[in-house]
């Protein structure tokens, strides 16, 4: 017998992202998922970005590893909340581990939730987590070439950060290729070369963010 | 490599499916998968031979994927194109301001099943 079904295939992490959306959207939060690879400097982004943005809006940070609590360890140590999740071994954060994870955070006085997910240019984008937006940072070591090789992350970004622009002339990074292939994934998005450590850029980049956190 | 993931969620989502129509075995299942998410033919059914083949109501099962295209909307002409995962351009009008119509689905759409002999 032949049984029509229909069915989402992530329907319980969908419907699950739908409310915490929801709850999100009532305690007027801007929830922001952070993709990219280890080694990106998702933490250094997320510190300058704090730096910039803490006298305006008040912030928290839910960490995603597969293990250890190195990163929430550095968030706090600035005075900001940080949840860490441990996936245990699972290569991206889907929506009931955010839902446990702000559990512990004060929803009502917060403004913005940064998550930084598991280093992975693939798992992540395809697990809604009920954020408004999904930035994916690119450090120049790594290359011009990888909105080639994994063009997922950077079609699903609202935004795309270029980070460790500093180091460009080391590691012979051709902007015109990586802006033209961006470009073509993504024509929407705009591109934000910065350096977190020398705060060159974040300016621009925060800027943005502080505009989609109003509008929302 | 979240494909053992997602199949664990499709073999839950049509064993309870198959239980409640009363089925004794599960033959079949067909899912759309969009060519612009991650999850790979290849290493669904390798995820779905690992999850079926110790449960004998679901041994032997086949895995049917269909991939679909991805397509786009143009909001400045409204041309509606097919394209590939790399390029989103409007092909009429050069235009960038499109929306993805289809290409980013994954659905189960239906199973075979046995019944038993009445």
């Amino acid at each position: 017998m032949h049984i029509d079904m229909k069915q989402p295939i992530l329907a319980k992490n969908d419907s699950l992202a739908a409310q915490l959306r929801a709850r999100f959207a009532e305690n007027h939060v801007f929830v922001l998922d952070i993709l990219a690879s280890p080694g990106s400097g998702k933490t250094s982004t997320i510190l300058a970005t704090i730096d910039a943005l803490r006298d305006e809006f008040n912030i928290a940070v839910i960490e995603g590893d597969i293990a250890s609590s190195v990163d929430a360890e550095k968030i706090k140590a600035q005075g900001i909340p940080a949840v860490q999740i441990n996936t245990g071994g699972a290569c991206h954060l889907e929506s009931a581990m955010i839902k446990r994870a702000i559990d512990v955070l004060d929803l009502e006085r917060l403004d913005l939730i940064i998550i930084e997910n598991v280093g992975n240019l693939v798992c992540p984008t395809d697990f809604d987590l009920g954020e408004n937006a999904k930035v994916m940072i690119l450090s120049v070591p790594e290359g011009d070439d990888k909105p080639l090789k994994y063009p997922g992350v950077f079609q699903i970004a609202e935004a795309v950060i270029l980070n460790k622009v500093d180091t460009m002339p080391v590691f012979n990074f051709n902007n015109e290729a990586f802006v033209e292939s961006v470009t073509r994934l993504n024509p929407q998005a705009p591109i934000f070369p910065i350096s977190a450590t020398t705060g060159q850029g974040v300016e621009e980049w925060t800027n943005w963010l502080a505009d989609q956190i109003r509008k929302a | 490599m979240h494909e053992l993931g997602i199949m664990t969620g499709v073999v839950d989502s049509v064993k309870a499916a198959a239980l409640e129509a009363g089925a004794t075995r599960l033959l079949k299942v067909s899912l759309s998968v969009g060519e612009m998410t991650e999850a790979v033919d290849t290493a669904l059914q390798f995820a779905f031979e690992a999850l079926t083949d110790d449960d004998p109501f679901t041994k032997g099962a086949q895995l049917e994927v269909k991939m679909i295209r991805p397509c786009s909307r143009c909001l400045e002409c409204g041309a509606e194109y097919e394209h590939d995962r790399f390029s989103m351009f409007c092909p009429e009008c050069d235009g960038f301001v499109t929306e993805l119509i289809a290409g980013r689905e994954m659905q189960i759409d239906s199973i075979e099943v046995d019944l038993p002999e009445e």
